[in-house]
C-alpha cells in the first residue's frame, strides 16, 4: 500500500515535470523571437535586442528553461506580455471566479446525479432508468456552449427568469450574484450529470447483486436499511472517484461557458492568452490546469486504491 | 521406413475452424437482432445517417448558394424562402447548416481514425514489449492526458497560428492517441500471455507479424468500441473548438463558427441564425452517441 502510494506520487511528479518541458519548449518553437513579437514587425533592431536581453530571451533555450522552471517552482510566473502586470495578478482573481462557478455546478450536479443514478439502479429497466441513462448520456454529449444557447433563449429571453450575463451589476447581493451564475452552472451540470449518474448506477447495480446485500436481506433488514447501510456505502466510492476525474476535465468546459456568458474566469483568461499570444499567461494557465488534473486523478486513484483490497494489500501495483 | 501422416487431425482441425466460423456468424446475427429492437439505437442510427447524407451530398441538397449575400435582409427570421432565416451577412442559414455538416463530421471522423491508428500501434508495442518501452510510452501518454483536449488544442493553435480545421483534426487525433493506446495496451497485456502468441514466437515469426497479424485481430472488438466512443467525443471537441474560433478558416460554414458569429444577437435581434446550427450540433452529437451506446452495450456483453 505504502509502496503503491509512493510510486503513484512519484509518477505524478514525473508527469508534471514532463508537462513543464512540453509547455516550455512548445511555446519556444515559434518562429521569430520574443522581442520581435512584443514590439511588432516594424520595431527598431536595437530595441528588440535590448528587450530580449532584459527578458533573458537571448540566452540558449535550455538555460532559459532552467531559469523559468526555478522561478515557476517558487511561484513567480513572470509578467504578462499583454497587460504588463505579473501573471499571478491575472490568474488569481480568474481562478477565484472560476472556482465559484465550478463550485455551484458541483453543488447542483452531485446530489442530483447520485439521486438519479440510485433511482435508475433501483428501477432497472424501467422508465426512470431509461430517462437517466439515455437522457443523461444525450445531455452529456452536447457541448456546453450549445446548452448555453438553448438556456439563454428559453430562460433568459423568452421566459425572462434568469439573467443572460454571468456578471452581476456592482453591489449586487449574494443571491443576485448566484442568480447570474445559475445559467452558466446549468450548462456544466448538463454535461456532468450523465457521467456521474451512470457510474453511480453501475456501482449500485453491482452492489445490489453482491453477496453481502443478500446476507443483509436474509438477516431480515428492511429494504431501506439494506440500501442505506450496505448498498450505498459500497456503491458511492466509484462515484467519488468519477467526480474527482470530472473536476480535472472541467477546465475545457469552462472555456466555452465563460466565453458565452462573458464571465472573467480562468477559461476566458486562457482563451485570451491564446488570442493575444500572451505566452507567460498561457504557459502558467496550462501548467495550473495540468497540475489540477494530476492532483484530481491522483485523488481518484487513491479512492480506487482504498476500495480495491488487492492493491491495498500489495498484491498489485 | 516411411512416415505416414494420419489424416484425422487435419479433418478435425478443419471442422473446428468451420464450427468457429459458424459461431462467429451466429453471434453477429444475434447482436444485430438485439440492436434491431433497441429504439434508442435505431433513432441514433437514423439521425446519424441523415447527417451523413448531408455531409456527402450537402452542396447538391442545399437549396441556395451558402455564400451568396443579401445584405438588405440580414438577420431576417425564418420565411418561406429561407426556412432558417438569414445570417448577419444575409446568407441562407438553412443552406449553410447543410453544407457545414461536412466540416464537423469529416474532421471528427478523420481525427478518430488518426488517433485509432496511432493509438493501436503505440498500445500494441507498449503492451507487447512491456518493461522500459512500456514505461516510457505510458509516461508520455500521461503528459498528454494531463491536458484537457480543449486546452491542448488551444496551445497548438497558438503556436502554429493555423487557420485550418485540418490542424484541429491532427490535434484531436494526437490527443486521442494515448487514450486509445491505453485501452489497446491493457488488452494486449492479457493477450500476449496466451498460447497462440507463444506458438507464433516458437515458429520464429517476426515481431510485426505477431503484433499485427496474430494479436490485432483478437483485440478488434474492444478497439471498435473505443473507436465509436471516441467518435462521439470528437464531435463534442470539434464543435467546441470551432465555436472558440480555434483553427477555423474565416467565413467557414461550420456549425460552431455559425453559433459563435451570431449568439450575441440572441437577446433580441435574431435567434434563428444561432439556434439552428446549435440544434444541428446537438442532434448530430446525440444521434452518434445513441448509436454508439447501443453498439457498446451489445459488444461488451
Amino acid at each position: 500500500m505504502k509502496r503503491f502510494l509512493l510510486r503513484r506520487i512519484l509518477l505524478a511528479f514525473v508527469t508534471l515535470f514532463l508537462l513543464t518541458v512540453l509547455v516550455f519548449f512548445a511555446t519556444h518553437m515559434l518562429p521569430g523571437n520574443v522581442g520581435q513579437r512584443i514590439l511588432g514587425p516594424l520595431a527598431d533592431r536595437d530595441a528588440i535586442k535590448q528587450l530580449n536581453h532584459e527578458l533573458g530571451t537571448d540566452k540558449p533555450i535550455p538555460t532559459q528553461y532552467v531559469s523559468w522552471l526555478s522561478h515557476t517552482a517558487r511561484g513567480d510566473l513572470g509578467k504578462s506580455l499583454a497587460y504588463d502586470v505579473p501573471v499571478t495578478d491575472k490568474i488569481r482573481p480568474a481562478l477565484g471566479y472560476s472556482a465559484r462557478l465550478a463550485m455551484l455546478a458541483f453543488i447542483l450536479v452531485v446530489p442530483l446525479s447520485i439521486l438519479g443514478g440510485v433511482g435508475a439502479a433501483l428501477k432497472r429497466g424501467k422508465l426512470l432508468d431509461r430517462i437517466v441513462t439515455v437522457g443523461g448520456l444525450s445531455a452529456a454529449v452536447v457541448p456546453e456552449f450549445v446548452w448555453a444557447v438553448f438556456f439563454i433563449l428559453i430562460f433568459g429571453v423568452k421566459l425572462k427568469w434568469l439573467p443572460v450575463s454571468a456578471v452581476p451589476p456592482d453591489g449586487a447581493s449574494i443571491i443576485t450574484q448566484y442568480k447570474h451564475l445559475l445559467l452558466p452552472a446549468l450548462c456544466l451540470v448538463m454535461v456532468l450529470f450523465g457521467y456521474i449518474a451512470r457510474i453511480t448506477r453501475a456501482g449500485v447495480v453491482e452492489s445490489l447483486d453482491a453477496d453481502y446485500t443478500r446476507t443483509a436481506q436474509l438477516k431480515g433488514l428492511s429494504p431501506r436499511k439494506v440500501i442505506g447501510r450496505h448498498v450505498l456505502r459500497n456503491a458511492l466510492l466509484p462515484t467519488i472517484a468519477v467526480v474527482a476525474t470530472q473536476l480535472g476535465y472541467l477546465i475545457g468546459g469552462l472555456v466555452a461557458v465563460e466565453l458565452v456568458f462573458n464571465y472573467p474566469g480562468f477559461g476566458q483568461l486562457l482563451l485570451g492568452s491564446v488570442q493575444k499570444l500572451d505566452f507567460p499567461v498561457l504557459q502558467s494557465a496550462i501548467l495550473i490546469s495540468g497540475a489540477f488534473y494530476v492532483v484530481t486523478t491522483f485523488l481518484a486513484d487513491l479512492v480506487f486504491t482504498l476500495l480495491n483490497p488487492r492493491i491495498r494489500s500489495g498484491v498489485l501495483g | 521406413m516411411s512416415v505416414t501422416i494420419d489424416p484425422a487431425p487435419v479433418v478435425v482441425a478443419d471442422s473446428l475452424r468451420k464450427r468457429a466460423a459458424a459461431e462467429i456468424k451466429a453471434q453477429r446475427r444475434e447482436r444485430l437482432a438485439v440492436l434491431r429492437h433497441k429504439p434508442a439505437f435505431l433513432v441514433g442510427l437514423f439521425v446519424t445517417m441523415f447527417w451523413l447524407l448531408c455531409a456527402l451530398f450537402g452542396t447538391s441538397i442545399a437549396p441556395q448558394n451558402p455564400d451568396s449575400l443579401d445584405i438588405g435582409h440580414k438577420l431576417q427570421g425564418p420565411t418561406a424562402a429561407h426556412w432558417f432565416g438569414l445570417d448577419q451577412l444575409g446568407r441562407d442559414v438553412f443552406s449553410r447548416v447543410i453544407v457545414g455538416t461536412r466540416v464537423i463530421l469529416f474532421i471528427a471522423l478523420g481525427a478518430t481514425i488518426l488517433g485509432s491508428v496511432l493509438g493501436t500501434i503505440v498500445g500494441l508495442v507498449a503492451g507487447y514489449f512491456k518493461g522500459m518501452v512500456d514505461d516510457v510510452l505510458m509516461r508520455i501518454a500521461d503528459v498528454f492526458m494531463a491536458m484537457p483536449v480543449i486546452v491542448f488544442s488551444l496551445l497548438v493553435i497558438a503556436i502554429t497560428q493555423s487557420r485550418s480545421l485540418l490542424v484541429v483534426m491532427f490535434i484531436i487525433g494526437i490527443v486521442y492517441t494515448p487514450i486509445i493506446a491505453r485501452t489497446v495496451r491493457a488488452t494486449v497485456l492479457g493477450e500476449s500471455e496466451l498460447d497462440y502468441v507463444a506458438a507464433a514466437r516458437l515458429r520464429t515469426e517476426k515481431t510485426p507479424h505477431i503484433l499485427f497479424v496474430e494479436i490485432l485481430p483478437n483485440i478488434l472488438p474492444p478497439l471498435l468500441v473505443e473507436f465509436t466512443v471516441r467518435l462521439g467525443y470528437a464531435i463534442f471537441a470539434v464543435a467546441t473548438l470551432s465555436f472558440l474560433g480555434a483553427g477555423v478558416a474565416i467565413d467557414s460554414p461550420d456549425w460552431g463558427s455559425q453559433v459563435a458569429a451570431h449568439y450575441k444577437y440572441l437577446s433580441g435581434l435574431n435567434w434563428s441564425a444561432t439556434v439552428f446550427p446549435a440544434a444541428a450540433i446537438a442532434t448530430l452529437a446525440i444521434g452518434v452517441n445513441l448509436m454508439v451506446d447501443g453498439l457498446v452495450e451489445v459488444f461488451e456483453r
